[in-house]
Parts: structure tokens; C-alpha cells; sequence
């Protein structure tokens, strides 16, 4: 997959009223692949918070034996945390406004992840 | 895992940062290979190891920027099987301080120690004594500044 592909995946996510930005994390070593965030948002911090909270929640999933984690929603008092992780250990990351539209961002993120593979 | 320091200012910054990181182990020591403070390791021979291996690298990388007409590299990461290894240098109003961090992957990773590293060179250049305090090192007391600081490295 190319950068302009990337950039693409990301387009479908941002477009979502209330998203601040969004971002392609490597999972495994919690660096940025690419990602369209707002003026403000730590891109770096946030991918290495994720990257890591993927590996923690990933280990406890599976002690749980609940199979492999499909997404994940952090709802904090300013704003919301939205990930999908994929099979090639890349996240789709999501920053959004507390009030959004989950369910709509989920499927955005899902068709994200579903591009990048 | 102990974390000691012979220079005294570097202390809490490293300590701040192998707790946030959670690395496994640190140096942190002059261009030249002095070290000045360590977490994690246990043995003189060790730690003697990593810094003139870490400064060589330090020396070969920014001798091939200098080819390449480039400012020194900000740092290099490499990533094994199990642990990473992350190095790179800050200028602190003292001196540069050069830092070789080993993190194992399933405690932490990449991202996560550039982020925290960010912080430490911001503590360590507050917490640098502002002036270097000259002081002529004379042969004869090489052997037992080294032995001092290998002491205090280990808590001897």
C-alpha cells in the first residue's frame, strides 16, 4: 500500500463530523505510519499510548480468552479514543469530540482497516 | 533494579524515565564514553561494554552524516527479537549527553521510548549545572576517579 493510500483510508475517518484527526499506528512498535490529526493532538504520544494500551489489552484478551479484540472505544470527559486494529498489526486510530457519533466512526474506521489490511 | 548516578544531576531524570519507559537498561555517559549514571546493570565489565560500544556507534553515525553534509543523526533505534535498543544524544548546557536505552518489547516498545526520551532530555537540560566545572584530570588520578565512579556506579 502507498502513502496516497493511506492518506485515503484516513480521508474516510476524518470526514465524520466531531473526528479531530486520525492516524495509521505500527502496533508492535507504537510509531505513526501516517495520519491527519488537528492543530494540538500529540500524534506521536498518541500512537505510542496506543500501541502499547494494543499490546496490554491484546495479552489480556487473550488470558480472557475472548478472542482477538475488533475495536475499542475510550470515552474520557473531553473526548473520545476510537481503535480498530487490523490483521497486518497496523491500528486505525480515531481522536474524536466526546459527543460523537460512534457507531458511524466505527464503520468508517472498520473500511479503514479494511483498506489497509 | 538499581539505578545510580556519578553525576548527581542526572539522577532523578533517569529515574523518571526508566519508570515511565519501563527500560530495562540505561546509560547515560559523555561522547567520550564516561558514564555518568545507569539503571539494570549489574557488572562494571557490563557497563564498560555498552558505553564504548554505544559512543562508537554514536562516533560512526555522525561521522557518516558529516559525509553526507548532514547535522549528526538525532537518534538510532534498532529492534531485535525480544528487545530494542534506542540511542541518541542531548545537548545540555554542561555538555552532550549521550543515552543507550534497552527496552524488552513485551514491557514497552519504540514509540514509547522516543516519547519518554523527549522528557528526559528536557529534565536533564533544566537539571544540568549551567557552568562546566573545569578540573584538570592528571594521570595519576585517572585510576581512582575510574574506581570511584565504577563505585558509585555499583553502590561499592
Amino acid at each position: 500500500m502507498t502513502a496516497p493510500a493511506f492518506a485515503r483510508a484516513l480521508d474516510t475517518v476524518t470526514r465524520v463530523r466531531g473526528v479531530r484527526g486520525a492516524m495509521l499506528v505500527s502496533a508492535g512498535d507504537g510509531l505513526v505510519v501516517a495520519e491527519q490529526l488537528m492543530e494540538g493532538i500529540k500524534g506521536a504520544a498518541v500512537a505510542a499510548l496506543a500501541g502499547s494500551l494494543a499490546n496490554r489489552l491484546g495479552r489480556a484478551m487473550e488470558a480472557a480468552g475472548v478472542g482477538e479484540s475488533v475495536f475499542w472505544h475510550l470515552q474520557g470527559s473531553e473526548g473520545a479514543l476510537l481503535v480498530v486494529p487490523t490483521a497486518s498489526g497496523v491500528l486505525v486510530v480515531a481522536v474524536a469530540e466526546p459527543d460523537v457519533n460512534v457507531g458511524l466512526v466505527r464503520l468508517e474506521l472498520l473500511r479503514a482497516a479494511g483498506e489497509v489490511g | 533494579m538499581s539505578t545510580r548516578a556519578v553525576e548527581a544531576w542526572t539522577l532523578a531524570p533517569l529515574q523518571r524515565f526508566v519508570e515511565e519507559a519501563a527500560a530495562r537498561l540505561v546509560l547515560l555517559m559523555t561522547p567520550a564514553g564516561q558514564v555518568m549514571a545507569q539503571h539494570g546493570f549489574s557488572r562494571a565489565v557490563d557497563v564498560m561494554s555498552a558505553a564504548a560500544l554505544g559512543t562508537a556507534i554514536v562516533a560512526s553515525t555522525t561521522e557518516i552524516a558529516r559525509q553526507l553534509h548532514q547535522p549528526p543523526f538525532a537518534a538510532l533505534t534498532h529492534q531485535g527479537e525480544r528487545h530494542g535498543i534506542f540511542l541518541a544524544g542531548v545537548a545540555t548546557p554542561q555538555s552532550r549527553v549521550v543515552a543507550l536505552v534497552v527496552y524488552d518489547l513485551d514491557a514497552s516498545s519504540a514509540g514509547l521510548v522516543q516519547l519518554f526520551f523527549e522528557q528526559l532530555a528536557t529534565d536533564l537540560r533544566a537539571a544540568s549545572p549551567k557552568e562546566a566545572a573545569s578540573k584538570q584530570v592528571l594521570a595519576a588520578d585517572f585510576e581512582r576517579e575510574l574506581n570511584d565512579s565504577l563505585n558509585t556506579l555499583f553502590g561499592r
